[in-house]
């Protein structure tokens, strides 16, 4: 089968990277072994303080919202981050001390959300805390341990007024209020709804995975892609690369066998060790599909670091690339191969890390490949 | 040696790192608050069972086997194999008679074929499915498939001579279904081969390809099955040389991937010869044959992948067929599950379920109001149909009914 691009991996990058490239007229498909790192997703896109004008309009298209404003956001664990362009559920703040007296809203039953440790977080920054239940509006499960944030999410895109309505009753003289972010799966305009409802200031706070507002941006990018006429080959899994020269001429998968995806480019978006983008064992690092050169240390030692909660040198090592991002074999540039997002690891960190990173290097690849044109 | 490289576990259960990916995606866990869901069911129940089969627990038969959080996992974990191989090895409850009839497809369709008429008209009336409903717990809201008068065996039979004398020869996995309920789909593919200039062949002699039995704890007879199909598949594709095509994802799906992973029963010889005939067309298309199109033509077609192609991951080859047809007004329905799984919805305690499962999917439906909804699945045009009201065809029809 044949396309003008075939990008492997189907998160972030690869997304952002099919849709601008059907957008412009070609025609892609999108070859991806499972989910991606977007179901982890915080809300923030990492190493990025504004949306440039493309991003905001592909997001928008996709029905997407994004915003950013100087200050910080609450993790999960009580903690406050600098902000970063974030979706529109998560709550930038000008300061940590955003309410006087806040109300932590748990979920009876749900375990991946912590309104303890979010109690002990805030009342660090001189913030009074009271924690509550939220009562759900239906049966979720036999067993509560069952509980996750999607269903959540999924009933709540029905009863998110419910909600609103509990959370009034249960606030006393707080002006702020921490619920969990398991709100708008489906149905993007909920949290806002929620927020609209309530008489004080609502901050979500971050969950277990799986993300609730990572997988509504996975969703909704994947449907844009779909509905701009990209091929998103889902559950399958890039094989092996033909390579003639210094061109990638076609791709086999797992599900196609013999029936090899032919193209005129190659994006390589198959992310970090997490998405199976690199791969390694106790002796070496390296990139399945094509083969191309890694960045690590050849000391095994020097992988991890003992102290676990320190940064881990592994989560660096990535394939190396030319100034084009084309990767290399050997040294040499495969001319018509792009990597883009996690599976560069930190080797080229003047374009970011995280989120930042896969949007950047996504549309320097599309740029190069439409220039190529 | 590296021994990280050699220890591979069975389904890849070991890959499991708990990313808890599989669970977004599971259907059954959205709407049926007694199932565990793919994660506990499959990796996680599996580690107890391995400690002491005690922890093996009833709740799988819940899973409806749609494969979907296999198509999700990044880690490659065959959730959905690994449930349902625990059903085959721990559960040794003996299925209920209801079970047995609704996985013995090609016996009821055998018995019923003959009498089609009186069966139709039988099972059509609400006297007849409220007494399904009492005495076997099959749903009395569920709207039967109807059973066709004359095979499609008998029929192929009788045009054996004219279909050896085409140049090109093809064998033909037909499936219970298009055999007994639906031989029309039989006549359609034959048409469409025979403009590629491709005669369609019976193989030696086929059985159900066992997939209801599988999921309704009939695992010793599936076996058998399979031994036997994959004796025919061996005559055809090794003797003959031939291809084997299917209409059916759900037939292709097993003979390809379940057999061996679910019922030990070697397939590697004949696996890569056995596709869905939409990819043969297309394979056979893009190497350059040519089909003649009717002038005129027009059709909206929404295509919905059922759950059993995606996890082939042959959605593509339907979909671009559809696409190049003149006049098919083309639209691809979001990835999501009918909630039939087979013969899932057919029982009274799953009905409730099911029909929420495909809530979206009917819904989509109607907002986009196609002339037909295309898919390749029998057990989906049934759940769709009822549903919806749409009527659905399988992808080769829509091509039989827009070539010359
Ligand atoms: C747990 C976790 C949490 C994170 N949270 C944040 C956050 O909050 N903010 C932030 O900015 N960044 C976060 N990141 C970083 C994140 O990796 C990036 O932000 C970004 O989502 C990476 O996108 P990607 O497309 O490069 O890779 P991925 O999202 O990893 O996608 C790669 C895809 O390629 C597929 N694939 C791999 N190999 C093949 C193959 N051979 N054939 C076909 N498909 C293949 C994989 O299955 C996967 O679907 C997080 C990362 C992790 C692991
Ligand atoms: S096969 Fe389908 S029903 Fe069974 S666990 Fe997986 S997703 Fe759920
Ligand atoms: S998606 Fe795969 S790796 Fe993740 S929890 Fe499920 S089975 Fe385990």
């Amino acid at each position: 089968m044949r396309f003008d691009t075939v990008i492997i991996g189907g998160g972030l990058a690869g997304l952002v990277a099919g849709i601008s490239l059907q957008q412009a007229g070609h025609r892609t498909a999108i070859v991806s072994t499972g989910q991606n790192a977007l179901h982890f997703f915080s809300g923030s896109f990492e190493s990025m303080d504004e949306a440039p004008e493309r991003l905001k309009t592909l997001f928008a298209g996709a029905g997407i919202r994004l915003h950013y404003s100087a200050g910080v956001r609450l993790m999960p664990l009580g903690i406050f981050r600098e902000a970063a362009l974030s979706l529109e559920d998560v709550s930038l703040l000008p300061e940590p001390c955003f309410a006087d007296k806040v109300l932590i809203l748990g979920i009876p039953g749900y375990l991946d959300f912590f309104p303890s440790f979010l109690a002990e977080g805030l009342e660090k920054q001189g913030i009074v805390c009271r924690t509550s239940m939220l009562n759900l509006p239906e049966s979720v499960r036999e067993s509560p341990a069952e509980i996750r944030s999607v269903t959540l999410a999924r009933m709540f895109d029905r009863n998110w007024d419910r909600v609103v309505q509990q959370v009034r009753l249960l606030l006393k003289d707080e002006d702020g209020v921490v619920l969990p972010q398991v709100f708008g799966l489906e149905d993007p305009s909920v949290p806002e709804r929620i927020r609209q409802g309530i008489p004080a200031r609502v901050v979500f706070a971050g969950t277990m995975p799986p993300s609730v507002p990572g997988i509504r941006t996975q969703l909704l990018l994947k449907r844009r892609y779909e509905v701009l006429g990209g091929t998103y080959l889902g559950g399958d899994e890039a094989l092996e690369a033909r390579v003639e020269g210094d061109s990638v001429r076609s791709v086999t998968t797992r599900n196609l066998d013999r029936h090899a995806l032919e193209a005129d480019h190659f994006v390589l978006a198959s992310g970090g060790f997490f998405s199976k983008g690199l791969r390694s064992n106790p002796f070496r690092v390296w990139e399945p599909v094509f083969g191309l050169d890694v960045a690590y240390d050849e000391d095994r030692n020097a992988w991890y670091n003992d102290n676990f909660a320190e940064d881990q040198p592994y989560m660096n090592y990535g394939v190396r690339t030319d100034e084009a991002l084309h990767p290399l074999v050997e040294g040499r540039p495969l001319r018509n191969l792009y990597a883009i997002g996690s599976v560069l690891g930190a080797t080229r960190p003047e374009l970011g890390s995280g989120g930042g990173l896969a949007i950047r290097t996504a549309f320097h690849a599309v740029d190069e490949i439409l220039e190529a044109v | 040696m590296n021994p990280q490289e050699k220890t591979v576990s069975k389904h890849n259960f070991e890959e499991c790192m708990k990313c808890t990916v599989c669970t977004v995606y599971c259907p059954v866990l959205q709407v049926n608050p007694r199932y565990p869901g793919p994660k506990q069911a499959g990796p996680d129940g599996e580690r107890l069972r391995l400690k002491d089969p005690y922890f093996f627990s009833y709740a799988l038969k819940y899973c409806m086997n749609c494969k979907r959080c296999e198509v999700a996992c990044p880690s490659g974990v065959k959730v959905a194999d690994l449930i349902q191989a625990a059903r085959i090895k721990y559960d040794k409850s003996v299925p209920p008679l209801r079970d047995r009839l609704l996985a013995s497809t090609d016996l009821m369709g055998s018995v019923a074929r003959p009498v089609s008429r009186i069966v139709n008209g039988v099972t059509g009336l609400g006297v007849t499915r409220s007494v399904l409903d009492a005495t076997l717990r099959i749903d009395h809201r569920r709207v039967f498939p109807k059973y066709s008068g004359r095979s499609f065996e008998a029929w192929l039979k009788r045009r054996a001579k004219e279909q050896a004398a085409f140049p090109e020869q093809v064998a033909y996995f037909h499936g219970c279904y298009v055999n007994y309920n639906n031989p029309a789909l039989g006549k359609d593919l034959v048409k469409v081969l025979n403009a590629l200039g491709v005669g369609v062949q019976l193989l030696d002699k086929e059985k159900c390809c066992g997939i209801a039995m599988i999921t309704n704890g009939m695992s010793a007879q599936a076996t058998r099955n399979a031994e036997h199909n994959v004796a025919s598949l061996r005559k055809a594709v090794s003797e003959r040389g031939l291809k084997v095509v299917t209409t059916s994802s759900s037939c292709s799906l097993t003979l390809r991937v379940e057999y061996p992973n679910l019922l030990g029963v070697d397939n590697a010889d004949v696996r890569d010869a056995v596709m869905m005939a939409t990819r043969y067309i297309f394979e056979r298309l893009e190497a350059g044959a040519t089909l003649r199109f009717r002038p005129g033509f027009h059709k909206k077609v929404a295509y919905h992948v059922p759950c059993h192609m995606e996890r082939l991951g042959w959605g593509v080859f339907s979909e671009r067929l559809l696409r190049m047809i003149p006049g098919v007004e083309f639209m691809l329905l979001d990835s999501a599950c009918c909630g039939i799984a087979g013969t899932y919805g057919f029982k009274k305690e799953n009905y409730e379920s099911a029909q929420a499962v495909g809530a979206p999917l009917f819904e989509q439906i109607r907002a986009v109001d196609p002339e037909v909804v295309a898919c390749d699945c029998e057990t989906c045009k049934w759940q769709i149909e009822m549903s919806t009201g749409y009527t659905v065809q399988n992808p080769i029809s829509i091509l039989a009914e827009a070539i010359l």
